[in-house]
């Protein structure tokens, strides 16, 4: 097995690692949420176009870096140790930042209660990240 | 460092939140058992909030108002001049600014303004990033050696993101106060780039 970390959730997906390129079986894509159709690489019925020149789907199954490519976002694999993360592109994020609506998150205090950013909305808040480091 | 600020301007409509991006609760809990916050003090062993904001170094602070608006995007501030030698930072002149918000007597950014000072990630920091969760996944599994091996790639995709560089020297066995961290930095000032990047105004350049 081989595990897909995507939006911070790990899937377990059946797939066949040469080097350091994954490829994924038909399910495994699915599992992920896409499919890919004549129209593109669709997930709840919308499509993303697949340019000619990426081939997603190979003799040895759907190319992970392929996805990664068309849905335009980072890709960290270590097939050693049967594992990727699919992360967020610069251009969601970017998108995120400029229209200044502060993400929301939510995160554990030391004793494992969980606080969510939005929750403090009518007040000015002032956020720090800082670390022991 | 920041509990007095809150506790002096709480019943104003204001709120502190700290998130400390650190390898483990326990890597942060001497820190916030020290300050005995009464605002809400995360833990953001997985970057979240990095990811989130594109944060690169901490400290990072950010003013957000009550419609969950950003007014002042990423800047770097202390809330008090333990390490005002090392930084270079007067802790005053962020507090005497935030302190004019909260109260209503100096507006925060206009929109523009904020966007023009806002850092965006670029494709590099995202893969960077994502070489940083891979890592940090492995790492919760207890593959340290597998994890520094992305950690390290990381670093190397985004040089200027030492929430990466210098936060995970922790997670591969380093010192993140040592000559390790002396070094980089070393490295990092000589070649004329800045280890803290505070806006114009609270680095009193304004």
């Amino acid at each position: 097995m081989f595990t897909v970390i995507d939006d911070g959730i790990a899937h377990e997906v059946t797939a066949v690692v040469d080097g350091d390129r994954v490829f994924l079986s038909a399910a495994g894509l699915a599992t992920l949420g896409w499919e890919l159709h004549p129209e593109g690489l669709c997930r709840d019925g919308l499509c993303i176009p697949v340019s000619e020149d990426v081939a997603i789907e190979t003799e040895r199954g759907f190319e992970l870096a392929a996805l990664a490519r068309v849905l335009d976002r980072p890709l960290a694999v270590d097939a050693g140790e049967h594992a990727a993360y699919l992360g967020v592109s610069a251009g969601e994020r970017t998108r995120a930042l400029r229209s200044l609506v502060a993400p929301d998150f939510t995160l554990p205090d030391l004793s494992g209660r969980p606080h969510r950013l939005s929750d403090h909305r009518g007040k000015k808040i002032l956020l720090v990240a800082y670390a022991s480091w | 460092m920041w509990q007095s600020v809150y506790e002096e301007l709480k019943d104003r409509g204001f709120i502190v939140i700290t998130v400390a991006l650190d390898k483990s609760a326990d890597d942060a809990r001497p820190w916030i058992e020290a300050a005995g916050p009464t605002h809400p003090s995360l833990i953001d062993t997985r970057h979240v909030l990095a990811e989130l904001y594109n944060v690169v170094n901490v400290p990072t602070i950010l003013w957000i108002d009550e419609r969950g608006r950003i007014v002042r995007p990423n800047d770097v501030a202390f809330g008090a001049d333990t390490f005002r030698q090392l930084t270079g930072l007067d802790s005053s002149i962020h507090l005497a600014a935030l302190r004019a918000w909260v109260r209503g007597e100096r507006p925060a950014f206009d929109a523009d303004t904020a966007r023009a000072q806002q850092t965006l990630p670029t494709v590099e920091d995202q893969r960077a990033r994502a070489e940083f969760g891979l890592g940090q996944w492995l790492y919760e599994r207890g593959r340290h050696e597998a994890a520094a091996r992305h950690f390290e790639r990381g670093g190397a995709l985004a040089p200027h993101d030492f929430t990466i560089r210098r936060g995970t020297m922790p997670m591969r066995g380093i010192d993140p106060m040592g000559p390790q961290f002396r070094a980089m930095l070393g490295e990092w000032v000589q070649a004329g780039k800045p280890y803290y990047r505070p806006l114009a105004d609270t680095s009193g350049r304004a």
